[in-house]
């Protein structure tokens, strides 16, 4: 399962990623293995979508949660 | 000014730290640049209790001293080069209590470079509002470090932070958080040892960041790039272990000290705004509500500033002239210097009112959602969604809005940011649009409720929009990415503006852009002056005696400004510019445009609105842009002497606009974008295609409508 698969209100832990780039500017915006995430919601056009991670929100496109690996 | 203490104020975005610095340095404050980089610095100065006086920096805020941004690379800069001018003494790290687990992991990075520390412990008051309770003495005890809880906003706590930063130690007392050197044990030996370093951490952000790092000499950057290989280091990974080990820290340091109490999931107020202004349709037409909100503001509120502004420089104008002994000298002062400085100051309320707006959208959160909803769009034409920024800041001016596209860290999508910004139709192609439409396009509403004129203006904005899109779509396909785009970006939750904040960017920018464009401006305005007054050889003289034939002395008895315009007219015809005019017209001539139109042509590529001025001077109207009526009147009446036909007919007057739509006429654009961009080729290109763009579109429309 991937975090771009999630709907709005869906949750889900953070397992691994797949792109080690990605990973390391997700991780830094507290993004880790281990953390819960909450799809908030969708921009209007299908992409990016917001995310709630670490007692916060944060935006990410559709492409970059696709490499966000859930358990 | 000679202080005491330099004390730098480092935090992540979002966390009230510019409201912290203005807090505690009150008016007391100034911009300049980093030094060797154009990013603002912000200096303020703060009296402590025990008498002294605390310089404080303002650093730009970054979520870790990995930057991602040309901004943010200037923090690890100054905290940890020891030569570095700014080299603070003590750093306040601010964190935002509401977020502590993300904000924490900057504080581990600084304090890690062991620089005395204090942290403000911001937004107390939200904090206790979301039931999150926080052992501040615990906290404090197990960071080492001496922990103020703060709100900022409320200014509550400053006096407790000034007495900490009085009683502050002068050398690093924190804890460890990590173990830096198990992360790479050999290699951080032997930069520490070879480049003469005694903190891991900083031999560690040198392994990473060295090829960017502006105080190492290449040879140590050359031996750094060797270490590495010899131990293979990879940057990446090493970054990643990293983070993980910090959160690991945080995750325990927060285990003891902070609890929050589980409440039902319910909506928070932010959550509910956002279903609004993000929704589907409500989203866009709210955010178009603003955008015409934000335009009318713009033209409707600075109209009564701008008519002081330019009055009070005629009025000086006339004064210096009156007051001044007549000469050349004082003729290159009035007319020069004044009257290009005065094209500046005009536009002082435009620029404030603007940035108050944009300050607002940002302060209130709202920017990030406009970010947020266009990035599919504009990321389709090969931009961003932190485009939208400068692209709608460009209806202003070009000049701030460049300097805005900072924010972009990809660089390929900055670059093409600014790139189509100036196409947008800035405040300064406005006095030529309305000049240039009253003339050709009648003044009478169609369908009952739309004006001709309006719907023309309305067309030229909107055809801006257009060739922005279009251009920055060819240059997706023409420019290489450096590297991969990514849009991971916080949503901070909705706050109520600022308002002290916003009038200091309001100020801040505008003293930024006089100080900036002012120079520019000046410069070319004095250069132009000269063009315009002196010939070659005798001409000048010739004209002066040709006036003082009997028929003319009689006839100025008669009609005395007349005859001044006459004698003007001719001297221009035989200036420098003049001939450069005549020059140039074989090649407007296909666009319709005759000499005189040349001459405006050429002074307005220093600034767009030169024009009117020009054209003032050209039809012999004595006076400036504030005889509007007059030099319509005079450009309605130009008949081409040759054919004895009118000059601007619809099909010069509308091939003119398309000119000034494409044109780089600005030569404060230029500059900046060299600034920004650090290399003549960005816009020496940027000059070339707007220029063949420019020619184009009027030559089309010309033939057009001919």
């Amino acid at each position: 399962m991937r975090l771009s698969q999630l709907k709005v209100g869906e949750k889900g832990t953070v397992k691994e990623f797949t792109d080690l780039e990605m990973s390391v500017k997700l991780m830094e915006m507290g993004c880790l293995p281990g953390e819960e995430v909450r799809v908030e919601r969708i921009a209007p056009l299908g992409d990016p979508i917001a995310i709630n991670v670490a007692g916060y929100q944060l935006s990410l496109r559709k492409r970059e949660a696709s490499t966000i690996v859930l358990m | 000014m000679k202080t005491d203490l330099r004390i730098a104020l480092t935090g992540n975005p979002n966390t009230g730290k510019s409201t912290l610095f203005n807090v505690l340095t009150g008016l007391n404050q100034k911009i300049g640049n980093f030094p060797g980089v154009t990013i603002d610095k912000k200096v303020g100065y703060c009296n402590l209790p025990d008498g002294r006086t605390a310089e404080i920096v303002d650093l730009p805020g970054t979520y870790s001293l990995y930057p991602k941004s040309r901004d943010e690379s200037i923090v690890f800069s100054v905290l940890a080069d020891q030569n570095n001018e700014l080299r603070p003494d003590l750093v306040i790290v601010i964190l935002d209590a509401t977020n502590l687990k993300r904000n924490l992991l900057l504080y581990t990075q600084v304090a890690d470079l062991k620089i005395p520390v204090i942290v403000a412990l911001n937004m107390m008051d939200m904090a206790k509002k979301a039931d999150i309770n926080i052992d501040v003495d615990a906290f404090a005890t197990k960071l080492g470090v001496p922990v103020v809880p703060i709100s900022a906003r409320k200014t509550e706590g400053i006096d407790q932070l000034k007495q900490a930063i009085c009683f502050a130690n002068k050398i690093a007392l924190q804890q460890e958080s990590i173990d830096i050197d198990a992360l790479a044990p050999q290699l951080i030996s032997h930069i520490k040892q070879e480049i003469g370093i005694d903190n891991s951490y900083f031999a560690l952000q040198l392994a990473h960041q060295h090829e960017t790092l502006t105080f190492l000499t290449s040879a140590q950057n050359s031996r750094i790039k060797e270490l590495e290989a010899e131990f293979g280091f990879h940057s990446q990974k090493a970054q990643g272990a990293e983070t993980i080990t910090r959160y690991n820290f945080i995750n325990d340091l927060l285990y003891d000290t902070v609890t929050q109490k589980v409440t039902a999931e319910d909506e928070t107020l932010s959550n509910r705004i956002d279903k609004v202004l993000t929704h589907k349709i409500f989203g866009f037409v709210i955010f178009l509500g603003i955008l015409l909100f934000m335009f009318q503001a713009i033209f409707a509120w600075s109209a009564y500033p701008m008519g002081l502004i330019s009055d009070g420089f005629v009025w000086l104008q006339s004064n210096l002239h009156h007051y001044l002994p007549a000469g050349p000298l004082t003729n290159l002062l009035v007319d020069g210097v004044v009257a290009g400085l005065s094209g500046v100051m005009v536009f002082i309320p435009q620029i404030a009112i603007l940035f108050a707006f944009i300050s607002i959208l940002e302060d209130t959160g709202y920017m990030s959602r406009v970010t947020f909803m266009m990035d599919k769009i504009m990321r389709k034409v090969g931009l961003n969604g932190k485009s939208v920024v400068p692209l709608i800041g460009g209806f202003a001016c070009a000049v701030p809005s460049i300097m805005s596209t900072r924010t972009i860290e990809n660089w390929k999508d900055r670059m093409i940011t600014i790139m189509v910004t100036p196409l947008v139709t800035c405040s300064a192609r406005l006095p030529v649009y309305t000049l240039l439409i009253s003339l050709v396009v009648p003044n009478k509403n169609i369908w009952w409720v739309f004006n001709m004129q309006g719907l023309a203006l309305t067309a030229m904005y909107l055809l801006s929009l257009v060739s922005a899109v279009v251009v920055a779509w060819v240059m997706k396909h023409l420019l290489k990415a450096r590297e991969r785009g990514y849009f991971i970006m916080e949503l901070p939750v909705y706050r109520m503006p600022r308002w002290g904040n916003v009038a200091r960017s309001m100020f801040d920018r505008a003293k930024t852009f006089v100080l900036q464009a002012g120079k520019v401006i000046i410069a070319v305005s004095v250069i132009l002056w000269v063009l315009a007054s002196y010939g070659p050889g005798k001409r000048m003289a010739n004209i002066e005696q040709k006036y003082q034939q009997p028929q003319y002395i009689s006839l100025q008895k008669l009609a005395p400004d007349s005859v001044r315009r006459m004698k003007a007219s001719d001297k221009l015809e035989n200036s420098y510019a003049g001939m450069l005019g005549h020059v140039i017209e074989p090649v407007i001539k296909p666009l319709g445009f005759d000499w005189k139109i040349g001459i405006a042509l050429i002074t307005s590529f220093a600034a767009r609105e030169v024009f009117v001025g020009t054209m003032a001077t050209m039809y012999s109207v004595n006076g400036d842009a504030e005889k509007m009526e007059s030099v319509q009147q005079k450009m309605h009446s130009a008949k081409n002497t040759q054919t004895g036909e009118p000059v601007f007919t619809l099909a010069v007057a509308m091939s003119l606009m398309m000119f000034y739509a494409f044109a780089m006429q600005c030569a404060s654009t230029v500059a900046v974008v060299y600034r920004e961009t650090k290399d003549w080729r960005w816009p020496a290109a940027q000059f070339a295609y707007m220029t063949v763009l420019a020619y184009l579109a009027s030559i089309i429309t010309y033939n057009i409508l001919k």
